[in-house]
C-alpha cells in the first residue's frame, strides 16, 4: 500500500499496482489529535461523485464540525459503515480501521500532486 | 441609579488602574462625528421604581384583561388556569437569572428540567424524541417544513387549509427566500376538513403534508391515512398542535403516524401574554434527530460516574456549524419550557386527562347552548375545546359589539382571513376550564343581543 | 479537512474520585442535594391540581379518544415545589454572583420588571383580542419601539422577532426584499471572521453565499480588504460593533460609505449594543439594519436560555420592507397593521415572522428598564460596563496575554488568549477552575480568531468589590495554569457535578427518559 497526504490532513492509500484504480481515504493521526474525541462521521453514500479539494465528508467532535475534502476526484464505491456505530475508530485507528470511504479514481495522475509520508511529516512538524 | 453599584470614588480608582483620564475617554475609538457629548435628546431622564410602576400600571389598566370578562378567545392562544406554584418556581433566581447551560457542572437544574421537558413533550406527542423548545408554534411549524426538505430533498409542501393562517403566513414568508413551494388554501365553513383533497394531492414530489390537529376551526380528523399515503410516496407527515391540552383527551399524532409533530405549548404554564413569549414544541422520530433544529439536552455521566446532563449534538447548531447549520436558531424558550414542564408535572397524566375532559365537556355544553341562539349554527361535527359558529351576518362587528359590552366572545374568521367573504360569518369560540356556566349564558345573551 | 481553529480539543474527563469525597447514605452533601428525575419519583395517578367535578355530557371527539396511557407522571404540589427548588439549586445564576460570559451580557435583572410584566393588563390579554380592548398594550409596544428608534437614530422598526438570531433573519430578509424590489439579484453576504455563528447561518438561510472578511492584526475589520471585495454581487455586509474582540470598529463610517457606494446594505449585529447605548447612535454610523437583544442591553432575564426578544431598527432605505404586524399611532388611537391593511400602510412588508406580535413579556420588562434608567442612566450603563471591562483587562494583562491589549481601550468585554499556559492546560481548565472559585466561567474559545479565547464581560451591575474578587480568583487560577498545575485538569471538584462526558452524550444520544430495562441476567 502506498499512502499519500494532503495539506488539509486527509490521507489516501492505493495498492502498489492500482489496477482497479480504487483508493481508500481517511484523516491523519495529526488531524484526529487536533479534533479531540470524534463523536460522529458523515460519509458520502455510495455512488457520490466527489471532486478533488471539495467537501466529501464531515467529522465532528462535540465542539467542532470539520469538512473532509476529497484528496482526488472519483466515485465513492464504499463507505465505512463501522464508523456509524463506532466513530471512536477515527481516534484509535485513524489511518487503518478508521478510514472514511473508498473511491474509484477519475484520474490517477491527480495522486502525483500529493505529499508522501516523509513530506507530510515535515509539513506537520512545521505547523 | 439604583441598578448601578459603582460610586464616583470607585470609578476614579478604576480609571487610575486603567490609566485613563475619564470614562468618556474610553470611547476614543468612536468616530468624533458620531460620539454624543451627553445624554441622548428626546428621552426622559431616570425615574424611581414607584414612578415607573405608576406609569406602566396606568397603561396596563387600559386593557381589558381576560380574567376580567367572560372570555372565549382561542385560535392558537388559550387561557388556562396556571397553578400559583408554577410562577413561584420559575421566578427563583437560579432559574430566572441563569444562562444557557453551556457549563453543565453548574447548570444541572436547567439541564435536568429540559431533559424532563423533552421526555414529556415526546410522550404527549407520541414521538421518540423532542428538542428543548423553539420560539413558538408558528416558527416551529416552519422549521419542521425546512427539516422535511432536508430529509426528503424535495421542496413541495402541502399545507392543509385548516392550518392556522398566521402559521401559513410565516411559512409563506420564509418560503419566498428558501425556494420551497407551498400549496395552501382557505378552509370552508363545513364539518369536513380537506383531508380527502390532501390525500389526492400527495405525489412523488411532495416533501411533506402539514395538518393541524384540531384544526383552525376546531375540527378533529384522523391522520392515519394521510401518514400512510405520505410514506408510500416518500413524503413526511407533519402534525401541528396549537392546543396541547387537547392531547390529554385525543390520540397523539405520533400514534397516527406523524413523522414530525410541532406546536404551541403556551396553554401550559405560560399564559396569554398578548402573543409572546410562548414556547414552540418540536418532536420527531429518533432516526431524524440529526436533522432536527434547536437545542437538545442529553444524559451522560461525570468524571466521578454520577449521572448528569449536557447540551448535546450541538454540531447541528449555528454557533458551530455556522452557514451549514440546520437552523439559525440560537436560543430556546427556556423559561417558558420550564413553566410548561412544571405545570405538566403538577397535572400529571391524571390531571391532564381530567383537565382535557373538563374542557371538552364545557365546550360541548357551550356549543349546545350557543347553537340555540336564533340564526346561529354550529359548523363542527367534532371538536375539542374550540368550535366554529356560523352567524347570520358578518362576525367581526358582532365581536366588537360584544367586547364593548364587556364580553370577549371569540375570534371572528374575518380577523384571521380578511377579505374572505365565505368565512366572514364564522366565529371561533374557545371554551376552557376557566369558563363558567354563567359565562356561557352571558355569551349566549350577548350574542343574541348583538345579532339583533 | 478544515483544521480545528479554536484549539478546543474535547476529551472524556479522567475518571477518579475526589479523595475528600466522604460518601453519605443519601448521596447528598449538606445543602448540596441530589434530585432524581421526575419519572423516578412521580406516577401517572398522582396530581398537584384539583379540578372539581367534571360536568357530564356526550363526547364529540370524532372517535379519536385516547385509548392508551401517555406516560406522564405527576407530583403533588409540595413534591413538585421541592423537586424544582432542589433542581434550581444546582444552577449558577446572576443572583448568585458575577457571570462574566462575554457577548452574553449577564447583568442584574431588576425585579420591578418582573412585576410589570405580570400585571394582568399586560400578561392576561389575548393576541387576537379586539383592538379597542388592548390599546394600552399597543401603546406599550409603540413606546418601546420609539425608545429603540431614538436610541439608535434609525427611523424604522420591526418589533416581532423573537430573539437576536430571529432579528438578524428579519434584517437580512428586509435587505433581500429591498434588493428584489429594485430588481437586483445580489448573491453574497460578507461577514468578518470573528462574527457570531448566527451571522453566517442567517445569511445562508436567506439564500446568500457567505464570504469572510479578514481582520487586521489589531482585531478590527480590514477596511482595505473589504473595499477590494465589495462589488455588484454583494448584497450586505454584516458587522458586529463593538466587535466580538471587544473593540469598537473605528472605521465604521468609512465601512458604511464603502458598502453604500457598492450598492449594498450594512447590517449591524446589535448583540453588543449595551456597550454604546446612549453614547453612539448606530444610525449616525451609517447602519441600515440592526437587531437589538432586549435580553442583553435592556436586561430582560435570560431564563436559562430564553425567551429573548430581537426587535430590529431600520434605516430610511429599509423601513418600508419591515415585516408585519406592527403598531401605528393614529392620533390618540393605536392600530395594529396586519395583512388586511398592509397595502394602505406598508405595501413593501416582506411578510410575517411570527404568529402574533412578538415578545410582549419582554417589551414590558424592557420598558420598565428604559424608563427606570432614562437617557442619563443608559449613558451611565454603557460607561460603567466599559469601565469595568477595561479595569479587568488592565488588572490581568500582566498574567494573561491580551492579544489586542495594544489596540486601544476595549469596550464592554476583555479578551485574553491561552498563550503561556503550561503542562497541556488550556482555556477550559481555567474555566473549570473558576467554577471551583464560585464563579461562572467566561466565554471560552470564542471568538475563533484568538487561540483559546477567554472573553470576559463583567457588565455595569457589579460592585468594585465583586470585580476585585473575580480578578483575584482569575489571577490565582491563571497563575496555577501557567505553572502547569495538573489539578486544574480535574476541576471542578466542588460543583454539583464533576466534568461531564460530552463525548459519550454525543456518541450515543439519550434525549428522553426510558424505563430502565431489566438486564438479561436478572430476567433469567
Amino acid at each position: 500500500m502506498t499512502y499519500y497526504f494532503t495539506r488539509d490532513h486527509e490521507w489516501i492509500s492505493v495498492n502498489a499496482t492500482i489496477e482497479d484504480a480504487v483508493a481508500t481515504v481517511g484523516i491523519t493521526d495529526y488531524a484526529q489529535a487536533q479534533l479531540g474525541d470524534i463523536v460522529f462521521v458523515e460519509v458520502p453514500p455510495v455512488g457520490t461523485i466527489v471532486e478533488k479539494g471539495k467537501e466529501a465528508a464531515v467529522v465532528e467532535s462535540v465542539k467542532a464540525a470539520s469538512d473532509v475534502y476529497a484528496p482526488v476526484s472519483g466515485e465513492v464505491v464504499e463507505a465505512n459503515r463501522a464508523l456509524e456505530g463506532e466513530p471512536a475508530l477515527v481516534n484509535t485507528a485513524p489511518e487503518t480501521d478508521g478510514w472514511f470511504f473508498r473511491l474509484r479514481l477519475t484520474n490517477i495522475a491527480e495522486l502525483h500532486g500529493l505529499m508522501d509520508g516523509e513530506a507530510y511529516k515535515t509539513y506537520v512538524a512545521g505547523l | 441609579m439604583r441598578y448601578l453599584p459603582l460610586s464616583d470614588a470607585d470609578r476614579a480608582e478604576m480609571l487610575r488602574t486603567i490609566g485613563a483620564p475619564s470614562v468618556d475617554s474610553l470611547f476614543v475609538d468612536v468616530p468624533d462625528a458620531a460620539r454624543l457629548a451627553g445624554p441622548i435628546d428626546g428621552l426622559p431622564d431616570h425615574a424611581s421604581e414607584m414612578a415607573v410602576e405608576r406609569q406602566l400600571s396606568a397603561l396596563a389598566r387600559t386593557n381589558l384583561a381576560a380574567g376580567e370578562a367572560p372570555f372565549f378567545l382561542g385560535c392558537g392562544a388559550y387561557k388556562h388556569h396556571v397553578p400559583a406554584s408554577v410562577d413561584h418556581l420559575i421566578q427563583r433566581g437560579e432559574f430566572l437569572t441563569s444562562y444557557t447551560p453551556y457549563q453543565p457542572e453548574i447548570a444541572q437544574g436547567t439541564l435536568q428540567a429540559l431533559f424532563e421537558f423533552q421526555t414529556q413533550v415526546a410522550r404527549l406527542y407520541g414521538c421518540d424524541v423532542a428538542n428543548a423548545s423553539m420560539y413558538d408554534g408558528s416558527t416551529a411549524c416552519w422549521e419542521a417544513i425546512g427539516m422535511a426538505r432536508r430529509i426528503t430533498r424535495r421542496t413541495k409542501a402541502l399545507l392543509s387549509n385548516g392550518l392556522h393562517p398566521h402559521y401559513v403566513s410565516v411559512a409563506e414568508t420564509m418560503a419566498r427566500f428558501t425556494g420551497d413551494m407551498l400549496v395552501t388554501g382557505r378552509p370552508e365553513l363545513s364539518p369536513e376538513g380537506d383531508g380527502a383533497a390532501l390525500l389526492a394531492a400527495i405525489d412523488g414530489e411532495t416533501s411533506c403534508v402539514v395538518v393541524q390537529y384540531p384544526d383552525i376551526l376546531g375540527r378533529i380528523a384522523d391522520m392515519s391515512e394521510l401518514a400512510e399515503r405520505a410514506h408510500a410516496q416518500g413524503a413526511l407527515l407533519i402534525a401541528v398542535v396549537t392546543e396541547p391540552v387537547a392531547l390529554g383527551a385525543l390520540r397523539s399524532p405520533g400514534e397516527m403516524g406523524a413523522d414530525i409533530v410541532v406546536g404551541e405549548g403556551q396553554s401550559l404554564g405560560v399564559g396569554l401574554n398578548f402573543g409572546g413569549p410562548y414556547v414552540g414544541l418540536f418532536a420527531t422520530r429518533e432516526k431524524y434527530v440529526r436533522q432536527m433544529p434547536g437545542r437538545l439536552a442529553g444524559e451522560t455521566t461525570d468524571a466521578a460516574g454520577k449521572r448528569g446532563f449536557v447540551l448535546t449534538l450541538s454540531t447541528r447548531e449555528q454557533h458551530i456549524r455556522r452557514e451549514k447549520a440546520t437552523s439559525n436558531i440560537c436560543t430556546n424558550s427556556g423559561l417558558c419550557a420550564l413553566a410548561f414542564t412544571i405545570h405538566m408535572t403538577l397535572l400529571g397524566e391524571k390531571g391532564l386527562r381530567d383537565l382535557a375532559l373538563l374542557n371538552h365537556a364545557r365546550a360541548v355544553a357551550a356549543a349546545e347552548r350557543l347553537a340555540k341562539v336564533p340564526g346561529v349554527e354550529l359548523v363542527n361535527d367534532s371538536f375539542f375545546n374550540e368550535f366554529t359558529l356560523r352567524l347570520p351576518r358578518e362576525a367581526r362587528p358582532v365581536v366588537r359589539t360584544m367586547a364593548a359590552d364587556g364580553v370577549l366572545g371569540g375570534v371572528s374568521l374575518g380577523r384571521l382571513y380578511p377579505g374572505a367573504d365565505a368565512l366572514a360569518n364564522g366565529l371561533v369560540v374557545a371554551v376552557t376550564e376557566m369558563v363558567t356556566e354563567e359565562d356561557i349564558s352571558t355569551l349566549a345573551v350577548a350574542l343574541e343581543e348583538a345579532l339583533k | 479537512m478544515t483544521i480545528n481553529q479554536s484549539g478546543w480539543r474535547p476529551e472524556s474527563p479522567a475518571q477518579g474520585n475526589d479523595p475528600a469525597d466522604v460518601p453519605t447514605y443519601t448521596g447528598n452533601k449538606a445543602l448540596m442535594l441530589e434530585e432524581p428525575l421526575l419519572f423516578e419519583i412521580g406516577d401517572i395517578g398522582r396530581t398537584g391540581v384539583d379540578l372539581g367535578e367534571r360536568p357530564r355530557g356526550e363526547s364529540r371527539l370524532g372517535g379519536l379518544e385516547r385509548n392508551r396511557s401517555i406516560g406522564l407522571p405527576g407530583l403533588t404540589e409540595p413534591e413538585a415545589v421541592r423537586h424544582y427548588t432542589r433542581l434550581s439549586r444546582q444552577n449558577y445564576a446572576i443572583d448568585l454572583g458575577l457571570f462574566p460570559l462575554g457577548s452574553c451580557t449577564m447583568k442584574h435583572n431588576p425585579r420591578l420588571n418582573e412585576r410589570i410584566a405580570r400585571l394582568p393588563g399586560f400578561a392576561d390579554i389575548h393576541p387576537l383580542a379586539p383592538i379597542d380592548t388592548v390599546q394600552g398594550a399597543l401603546a406599550l409596544i409603540h413606546l418601546v419601539g420609539e425608545w429603540l428608534k431614538t436610541l439608535t437614530g434609525m427611523p424604522g422598526i420591526a418589533m416581532s422577532p423573537k430573539a437576536g438570531a430571529h432579528g438578524e433573519l428579519c434584517g437580512l430578509l428586509a435587505i433581500r426584499a429591498a434588493l428584489e424590489a429594485r430588481g437586483d439579484a445580489r448573491q453574497v453576504v460578507l461577514v468578518p471572521e470573528s462574527a457570531h455563528g448566527t451571522n453566517p447561518a442567517t445569511a445562508a438561510f436567506c439564500g446568500y453565499a457567505v464570504e469572510n472578511i479578514p481582520a487586521t492584526d489589531e482585531g478590527r475589520v480590514d477596511l482595505a480588504a473589504l473595499q477590494a471585495r465589495l462589488g455588484t454581487d454583494v448584497a450586505a455586509v454584516m458587522i458586529t460593533n463593538p466587535n466580538t474582540c471587544g473593540l469598537f470598529e473605528r472605521d465604521m463610517i468609512a465601512i458604511a460609505e464603502a458598502v453604500h457606494a457598492a450598492g449594498a446594505f450594512l447590517y449591524c449585529d446589535g448583540a453588543n449594543f449595551n456597550a454604546i447605548v446612549g453614547r453612539v447612535r448606530p444610525g449616525d454610523l451609517g447602519v441600515d439594519a440592526m437587531h437589538i437583544n432586549l435580553h442583553k442591553t435592556f436586561s430582560t432575564p435570560h431564563g436559562g436560555g430564553g425567551p429573548g426578544a430581537g426587535p430590529v431598527v431600520f434605516s430610511e432605505a429599509l423601513a418600508p420592507y419591515a415585516p408585519l404586524p406592527f403598531v401605528e399611532k393614529q392620533g390618540e388611537h393605536f392600530v395594529l397593521v396586519e395583512e388586511e391593511t398592509a397595502a394602505e400602510h406598508h405595501g413593501g412588508a416582506f411578510g410575517r415572522m411570527v404568529a402574533f406580535h412578538g415578545q410582549m413579556g419582554m417589551f414590558t420588562r424592557a420598558a420598565a428598564y428604559m424608563l427606570s434608567h432614562g437617557a442619563d442612566g443608559l449613558r451611565q450603563v454603557s460607561g460603567d460596563a466599559v469601565l469595568a471591562a477595561n479595569y479587568i483587562l488592565r488588572s490581568l494583562d500582566d498574567v494573561l496575554v491580551a492579544p489586542f491589549g495594544a489596540s486601544g481601550p476595549c469596550m464592554h468585554e476583555a479578551l485574553f488568549s491561552d498563550e503561556g499556559l503550561a503542562g497541556g492546560l488550556s482555556t477550559i481548565d481555567i474555566a473549570k477552575g473558576l467554577i471551583d472559585e464560585g464563579f461562572h466561567p467566561m466565554t471560552m474559545y470564542f471568538p475563533l480568531v484568538v487561540h483559546g479565547a477567554m472573553l470576559i464581560e463583567p457588565t455595569e451591575t457589579e460592585s468594585k468589590g465583586a470585580l476585585d474578587q473575580f480578578i483575584g480568583a482569575l489571577r490565582s487560577v491563571a497563575e496555577r495554569a501557567k505553572a502547569g498545575d495538573a489539578s486544574l485538569k480535574t476541576a471542578p471538584v466542588h460543583a454539583p457535578r464533576r466534568r461531564l462526558d460530552e463525548t459519550a452524550a454525543a456518541r450515543k444520544p439519550v434525549l428522553v427518559w426510558k424505563e430502565p430495562v431489566q438486564s438479561q441476567a436478572a430476567a433469567e
